[in-house]
């Protein structure tokens, strides 16, 4: 079999050939020089690495590049568009989201699947539902305004929510 | 990392076929437990076989009675999916509290149950619901398939496709989770069927889930949380480690047990929606 794994990566389709072993942070960081995508734990617990793989954030250092073959990803070099920032980076900007950055790229891209999914967050829930992500700076707490403030944007703009389970834990 | 050879097959046969063929070869579906694995060098696989390409593997279905839920099913579908929440919905709300979002997003109920942690969620509701997990060969009852740390009744080379639970009257999984890692220091899955049979099933506390006799009888006879406070569980399988210890696990036993029969009482057992 050939090593040859072939995605679209932000709206550009890339082949390339790799080692299997060849972690999906790795790919996007070395192969195709995007490191914008943060390694801080590479032992799937801090989501720094976080991306979106059809439209589903997952830790890119606990996927093989090979298991996104024909996949399309979105990082977070790809979420501006005509250099206008994305509803969740402006709400980063405008309510303080980050302190040294290191996490900050994980976390604006696991929030994007948060706002695109779900409907009817609230402070309790967002807490919930970041868990996956760790920054060691922040204490949190400007990162859920920014979330509840991109949360806002979503429902009364025209990207509304795609579907509208909110919390499901017990 | 070691290398390894990549293969995808698109049928379970095929896949089965590959690691027969190969004796150091493992499957991979979610990736979550065995990719972190391989990290370690824990484990390290000649061949990886992607189930991910395997379409009678996924999707969700009820039919006389029972729930069946193919095994590439990621856990956070198994959250959302309507049919699950409708049929069983503590085993919705299990799901949704497994890891993180980026974990539910990729993990799959046939790697979680494979892989038999001893802390894992999905191992409860397959023994706590007394569901059937299936595989090309043959149909393998909850109660014969958990026998140790990491080990199940499969054979080499065999493969869980669809996990087959009879949908309860009322179910419902309370866990006290290990706060960084999130897996379960006690989990307990309680259900009780149409014909009044109960089932308690413990994950977090000993080598693999198992089931708590005693707590299925008292609740048999009264389905109510006073029913099991005062139970004595003895302590000699229990595990003990830095997070806690067999006494402080065995209390937890029917605490969460009576925790799960008022959740199990409400008519909305997923939880906060
Ligand atoms: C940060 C983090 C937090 C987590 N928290 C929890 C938690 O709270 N509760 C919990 O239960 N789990 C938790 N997990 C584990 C998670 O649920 C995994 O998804 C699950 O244990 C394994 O499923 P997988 O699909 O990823 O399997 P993989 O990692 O792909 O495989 C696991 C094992 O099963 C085998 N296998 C896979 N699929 C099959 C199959 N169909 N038939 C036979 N063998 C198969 C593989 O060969 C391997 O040995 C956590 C994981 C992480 C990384
Ligand atoms: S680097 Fe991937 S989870 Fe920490
Ligand atoms: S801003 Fe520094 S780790 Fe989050």
């Amino acid at each position: 079999m050939a090593n040859k794994v072939s995605l679209t990566v932000n709206g550009r389709s890339v082949q390339r050939e790799v080692e299997p072993r060849t972690l999906l942070a790795t790919f996007l960081r070395e192969h195709l020089g995007m490191t914008g995508t943060h390694i801080g734990c590479d032992t799937s617990q801090c989501g720094c690495c976080t991306v979106l793989v059809d439209g589903d954030a997952v830790k890119s250092c606990t996927m093989f590049a090979f298991q996104a073959n024909g996949t399309s990803i979105t990082t977070i070099e790809g979420l501006a568009s005509d250099g206008r920032m994305h509803p969740v980076q402006a709400a980063f900007q405008e309510h303080h989201g980050l302190q040294c950055g290191f996490c900050t790229s994980g976390m604006v891209m696991s929030i994007v699947e948060l706002v695109e999914k779900y409907d009817g967050l609230d402070e309790a829930s967002v807490r919930e539902l970041l868990d996956g992500n760790i920054c060691r700076c922040t204490g949190y707490h400007n990162i859920v305004k920014a979330t509840l403030a991109a949360a806002d944007v979503y429902r009364s703009g025209s990207a509304a929510a795609t579907h509208t389970d909110t919390l499901l834990r017990s | 990392m070691h290398m390894f050879e990549y293969l995808q097959p698109r049928t379970a046969i095929e896949a089965e076929a590959l690691l027969l063929a190969n004796e150091e070869a493992r499957a991979i579906s979610g990736g979550m437990s065995l990719l972190p694995a391989m990290k370690l060098r824990l484990a390290a696989p000649s061949h990886l076989i992607d189930l991910s390409g395997i379409e009678e593997m996924r999707g969700t279905s009820v039919d006389d009675n029972v729930l069946t839920i193919g095994a590439m099913t990621r856990h956070a579908e198994v959250a959302r999916s309507s049919v699950v929440r409708q049929a069983i919905p503590g085993l919705a709300a299990l799901a949704s509290g497994i890891g993180d979002r980026q974990v539910r997003n990729r993990g799959t109920i046939g790697g979680s149950i494979a892989n038999s942690d001893p802390a894992a969620c999905y191992p409860a509701s397959v023994l706590g619901l007394g569901a059937t997990v299936m595989t090309p060969r043959r149909r393998i009852a909850a109660d014969d398939f958990f026998v140790g740390v990491f080990e199940t009744a499969l054979e080499p080379g065999e493969l869980v496709t669809h996990i087959a639970f009879p949908i309860p009257e009322r179910s419902a999984y309370v866990k006290f989770q290990q706060p960084a890692s999130r897996f379960a220091l006690v989990g307990v899955l309680v259900s009780r069927s149409r014909d009044g049979t109960v089932r308690v099933a413990v994950t977090g506390a000993s080598s693999h889930v198992f089931r708590v006799p005693s707590l299925e009888q008292a609740l048999a006879a009264e389905f109510t949380p006073g029913a099991v406070e005062n139970i004595a569980i003895d302590t000699e399988e229990l595990n003990s480690d830095i997070h806690g210890d067999a006494d402080y696990r065995a209390h937890l036993i029917p605490v969460l047990t009576a925790r799960a029969v008022d959740l199990a009482s409400k008519p909305d057992a997923v939880g906060k929606i």
